[in-house]
């Protein structure tokens, strides 16, 4: 025990007297873990919040049934159904306004629901108060605190009507009101109605059929949208996960570096420890010890950082979910236990990737061969045979994963495999460069230079590959982001091209709505939409869910509306109705290329419809198809009727929106004009590459912190190796601008290979990850001005972090290059 | 430890503290196996003191390395009091150099990041046997008093290696193993250091296995032994 005590603070006496080498060292694996802990706690927190709104009520997994010609429908439909031995509960679905933010009122009858939904329901006393009189509204605490108001509060929701008091629901969705459904029909000025039925449970098979209890007026709504959902919000999450594992990587490889020198630097110490006496099984628990202290307060303190990482991204976060997913994020942190646990046990794992070669080399050799550089480097000799070896092996992995893996993960590892390849490959062209350098070289200092900066590649070959490693993710994700946002914003201005969009109450709203609008002069044209949902089957036993449009013919769509490939005269297949167009995401799902068939199922029977046209659909979910309004229209007379696009002068149109809503009232049950739209399309997407974009700044500051800590480090090694070039008469100062030199140039040539690398991964990005995630692909764009950038960014981070250790060599006393003579014996 | 029983042998050296029989060892050349030891045969008394001479390379070092545990022979035997060095495994072999042996290497010494004080009594603190009157009175007439919470680096050499031998003698070892401790000082400097090694390892009951060049300094030992041509001659 005391044997291990003293050789415990004998090793950490290192640090004492080195307090810039431990910072270097704690602050890698701190950033590491900070960056791994704060992806991964937005992870976390996107994850619960999107389980609590996908799980809150009504939008459960549950089946429902609907009204066959939309709208409400009487909830005598309800009593006939329960008289009739069906499970459903009635659901009453509205909208209210609190303040100045809309809010969602969902009307239920606890008693029926499903079980899902009900085991987030009050119980016992608060069940009989939630029924009232005067009964409850249950709210989120969230919401409840963003409105300012307390439990109780009754506020009002229109002149007449004020909600029954507050209640906190935990587990409700943020954003939603909760009451009875008989508060529900009132508030909503619904007597009677509901707007759907969720089936608690499958009828059984002795049951009466629906059309025999109430004839056609309901039809059933399978629960589909929620694994689709589920699907574009895991793809969100994995892309999140990788990114934080990039970044965990790029941690690994600083840690690695300065673990790897601090035991090379400490092997004299180590060695004097074994001379006299200290057992190898104390050292090594002294090293284990030390190595285990170290990775728990960095990890703690990288957690600390993970922590404040979260917080700021988060309403980034928040409202790129909201917009891609109508998922209401939590406003605040919360933290799970197992978060706790991950973050540190990434810390702990680190450290001990980070120092397993160096602690093995320094327990297996020989006591008089530890301190031994030659002895040491020997291990190192094939050093650079074994990183192109195991470069091989990992690009060989990525392209298997390339060819054989199949989804997004299969993609991400491609990618991994990669970016590990590369990374390890790099100090091959780095050592070629420096050997041609070094047979090139002409006087006896560029001749050192050369042949110095090959002899200090092994020590700052891992940093380097930190700076590769970030510098291709900013490339590769600067162009995916890029390449996004100019695809995005041409396609928003194509596609949306009528000046203004609304939706009426109901089909009688429509018609008078259409009526007047005739009359007006300003209004050059009323496109009528009308939208109808189906399933189409994909392979035998399994179908997919899909929305069709109909839209009229008009210059609006054939002139305008953006199409990635189609027949030349597709409009006027379109208009004959016997064609369709359809979303990129769609047609790749269901393997439809140009030109195929496809049987569309309709309530009056399947309807063959050709492929002439393939358009990109950035902002949907859900597969689409495109076809003519009255095909449609013939094909489902339910079909939903009350979308209409308006096309007008731009200028008139705040006026005409003034108009139809002085006029009409509730019977225009949305509005919004084009640019309004417009402004609220790219915002979301702003948001939601906000997040990636902090994110690869992060991982390029980590890099430069890896830089920074090799350098720190090896500052203190290169005193000897200087001292005799100072001793022949190179000055200080032209010492220090070799070692500027040499560091640039390692960055410079990192950044060379990381342009070819970057593109690799934004191709990776665009045109398989995002295919396999999000069913569409963006076309590849090149940025040469965005290379020049990393460029400089590298230099800039190469100077920056060499600043520190060579202004301390330039002013360095010369006493301590003198004590490398002296120390010499 | 493993304790292995003895042969009979005769009676000087059945009493000795350090026993080398028949030691050989060669290092790993360009050229082959380069044999530096070829069978060395060496007794050591307790208390007593022997100057080890020799040409540069004539395997010295390698001899008090072989001694100290700290390498592997290729034949012969090593035995110090009961114990056989070349059979102990790794853990035997540390016990031995922390409790059992002091040594003042050559090149290597202390632990730059401690401090004087640290350094002179890290040995003794692994072997659980810290004395701080004895430390203090060791610092005292090595002269290092005074510069107890300085740096090895901010000495000078003849006081780094005052340190190396204070540390050394520190644990109060049975055996006293210097690898020409005096060799980077001057005169003068040298003769105080090795009499003050002399004499310290007097008062602590140490044996002292000395590697020098100097005749001079040899002559000051109870006993001279050359290395020459892998062997030893007295
Ligand atoms: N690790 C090694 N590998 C190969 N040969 C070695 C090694 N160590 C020592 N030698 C060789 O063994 C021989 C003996 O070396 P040793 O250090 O024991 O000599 P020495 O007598 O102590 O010399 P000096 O008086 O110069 O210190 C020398 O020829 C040396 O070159
Ligand atoms: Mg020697």
């Amino acid at each position: 025990m005391k044997q291990f005590f003293y050789t415990l603070t004998t090793l950490t006496s290192h640090w004492r007297r080195r307090p810039g080498q431990f910072a270097a060292l704690f602050v890698g694996l701190a950033v590491a873990t900070a960056l791994w802990s704060g992806v991964a706690a937005l992870n976390d927190q996107a994850r619960r919040s999107y389980d609590r709104a996908a799980g809150a009520l009504g939008l459960g997994g549950s089946p429902s049934l609907v009204a066959a010609s939309g709208g409400f429908f009487a909830q005598d439909a309800f009593i006939a159904l329960r008289r009739a031995g069906w499970k459903v509960s009635p659901i009453l679905e509205g909208t209210i306004r609190l303040g100045d933010k809309s809010y969602r009122l969902l009307g239920v009858e606890p008693l029926t629901l499903p079980k899902i939904s009900s085991n987030k329901m009050p119980e016992g006393d608060d069940l009989n108060d939630f029924l009232g009189p005067p009964g409850r509204a249950l709210i989120a605490p969230q919401t409840l605190r963003a409105l300012g108001l307390t439990e109780g509060a009754t506020p009002t929701i229109s002149e007449a009507d004020r909600l029954p008091p507050l209640a906190i629901a935990r587990d409700l969705a943020p954003g939603m009101v909760v009451v009875d459904i008989g508060a529900a029909q009132r508030l909503l000025h619904r007597p009677g109605r509901l707007s759907r039925l969720l089936l608690a449970e499958e009828p059984t098979a002795d049951a009466p059929t629906l059309e025999s209890v109430i004839g056609e007026t309901l039809r059933r709504v399978e629960a589909d949208e929620a694994p689709e959902l589920a699907k574009l919000t895991e793809s969100f999450h994995l892309n999140l996960t990788a990114f934080g594992l990039l970044a965990y990587v790029v941690g690994l490889f600083i840690a690695h570096a300065s673990f790897g020198l601090a035991f090379e630097q400490r092997l004299p110490i180590i060695r004097t420890l074994r001379a006299i006496g200290a057992s190898l099984r104390a050292l090594s628990l002294a090293l284990v010890a030390e190595l285990t202290l170290l990775a728990l307060l960095a990890g703690a303190a990288g957690m600390a950082g993970g922590y404040l990482i979260a917080a700021a991204l988060l309403p980034n976060m928040a409202a790129s979910l909201e917009g891609l997913y109508g998922a209401e994020l939590d406003g605040a942190l919360g933290l799970a236990p197992s978060w706790w646990l991950s973050g540190i046990g990434m810390a702990l794992i680190g450290a001990a990737i980070a120092a397993a070669s160096g602690l093995v080399k320094t327990l297996r050799l020989p006591v008089l061969a530890i301190a031994q550089p030659f002895a040491w480097r020997e291990a190192q000799r094939h050093w650079l045979y074994r990183q192109a070896a195991l470069a091989v092996l990992a690009l060989m992995g990525a392209a298997a994963a390339l060819l054989f893996g199949e989804g997004m993960e299969a993609g991400f590892a491609s990618m991994a495999g990669l970016l590990l390849g590369a990374a390890l490959a790099l100090p091959l062209p780095l050592a070629a460069m420096l050997r041609l350098g070094e047979r090139r070289a002409r006087g006896p200092l560029a001749k050192w230079f050369f042949a110095d900066a090959l002899q200090q590649l092994p020590g700052l070959s891992l940093a380097l590959m930190a700076l590769l490693l970030a510098l291709s993710t900013n490339i590769g994700v600067g162009s995916m982001v890029e390449g996004f946002r100019r695809t995005f914003t041409q396609w928003l201005d194509e596609r949306l091209v009528a000046e203004i969009y609304f939706e009426a109450a109901s089909d009688k709203d429509a018609q008078r709505i259409t009526a007047w609008l005739s009359h007006r002069e300003d209004v050059a044209a009323v496109l009528p939409l009308c939208k109808a949902k189906t399933a189409i089957r994909s392979t035998p036993g399994s179908s997919w869910p899909v929305e069709i449009v109909g839209a009229p013919p008009h210059e609006t769509f054939s002139a305008h509306f953006p199409l990635l490939e189609a027949h030349a005269d597709a409009w006027n297949s379109i208009a004959r109705g016997d064609s369709a167009l359809i979303s990129e995401q769609h047609a790749r799902r269901l393997r439809l290329a140009l030109g195929s068939t496809l049987e569309i199922p309709t309530p009056t029977g399947d309807w063959r419809v050709e492929i002439v046209g393939i358009y990109p659909d950035y902002g949907a979910a859900k597969g689409q198809l495109r076809v003519d309004h009255d095909a449609l229209s013939s094909r489902w007379p339910d079909a939903r009727r009350l979308d209409y696009m308006l096309r007008a002068r731009s200028e008139t149109a705040p006026e005409i929106m003034l108009a139809l809503q002085a006029e009409f009232g509730a019977g225009v049950a949305r509005i919004i004009d084009q640019a309004a739209l417009k402004q609220r399309s790219t915002d979301i997407f702003e948001r939601t590459f906000a997040v990636t974009a902090a994110l690869d700044a992060l991982t390029l500051v980590v890099s430069a912190i890896a830089l920074f800590a090799s350098l720190t480090t090896l500052a203190a090694a290169r005193v000897p190796q200087l001292a005799p070039l100072w001793a022949a008469g190179v000055s200080r100062r032209s010492l220090a601008l070799l070692e500027l030199a040499r560091v640039t140039l390692f960055a410079g040539a990192t950044a060379l290979v990381s342009v070819p690398l970057g593109l690799a991964l934004a191709y990776d990005l665009v045109a398989i990850v995002n295919v396999r995630a999000f069913g569409w692909r963006l076309p590849f764009h090149i940025f040469p001005s965005q290379w020049l950038e990393v460029f400089a960014l590298a230099l800039l981070t190469a100077a920056l972090a060499a600043l520190l250790p060579i202004r301390r060599l330039a002013r360095i006393a010369p006493a301590s290059l003198l004590a490398v003579f002296a120390n010499e014996r | 430890m493993s304790v292995i029983s003895a042969p009979a042998r005769d009676a000087a050296v059945e009493g000795a503290l350090l026993r080398v029989t028949g030691l050989s060892k060669s290092y790993l050349g360009p050229q082959g196996p380069l044999p530096v030891l070829r069978g060395v045969d060496l007794t050591l008394g307790a208390g007593e003191s022997l100057a080890l001479m020799g040409e540069s390379g004539s395997g010295k070092s390698t001899l008090l390395h072989l001694v100290a545990g700290l390498d592997h022979a290729d034949g012969g035997a090593i035995h110090i009091d009961d114990a056989e060095v070349t059979k102990l495994d790794d853990e035997g072999r540390a016990a031995l150099r922390r409790k059992t042996l002091g040594v003042v290497f050559q090149q290597f010494n202390l632990v730059p990041s401690l401090t004087v004080g640290d350094n002179l009594s890290l040995q003794a603190r692994l072997a659980g046997r810290y004395d701080r009157d004895w430390r203090d009175a060791l610092a005292e007439r090595l002269g290092l008093s005074a510069l107890l919470d300085r740096y090895p680096e901010q000495l000078s050499g003849g006081q780094q290696q005052r340190v190396a031998v204070g540390r050394a003698l520190a644990p109060r070892p049975r055996l006293l193993l210097a690898d020409e401790p005096t060799g980077n000082l001057d005169e003068a400097t040298g003769d105080a250091v090795l009499n003050l090694l002399l004499e310290l390892s007097a008062t602590a009951g140490a044996a002292v296995l000395m590697v020098t060049h100097s005749a001079r300094l040899a002559a000051r030992l109870d006993r001279r032994a050359t290395l020459a041509g892998g062997r030893l001659a007295p």
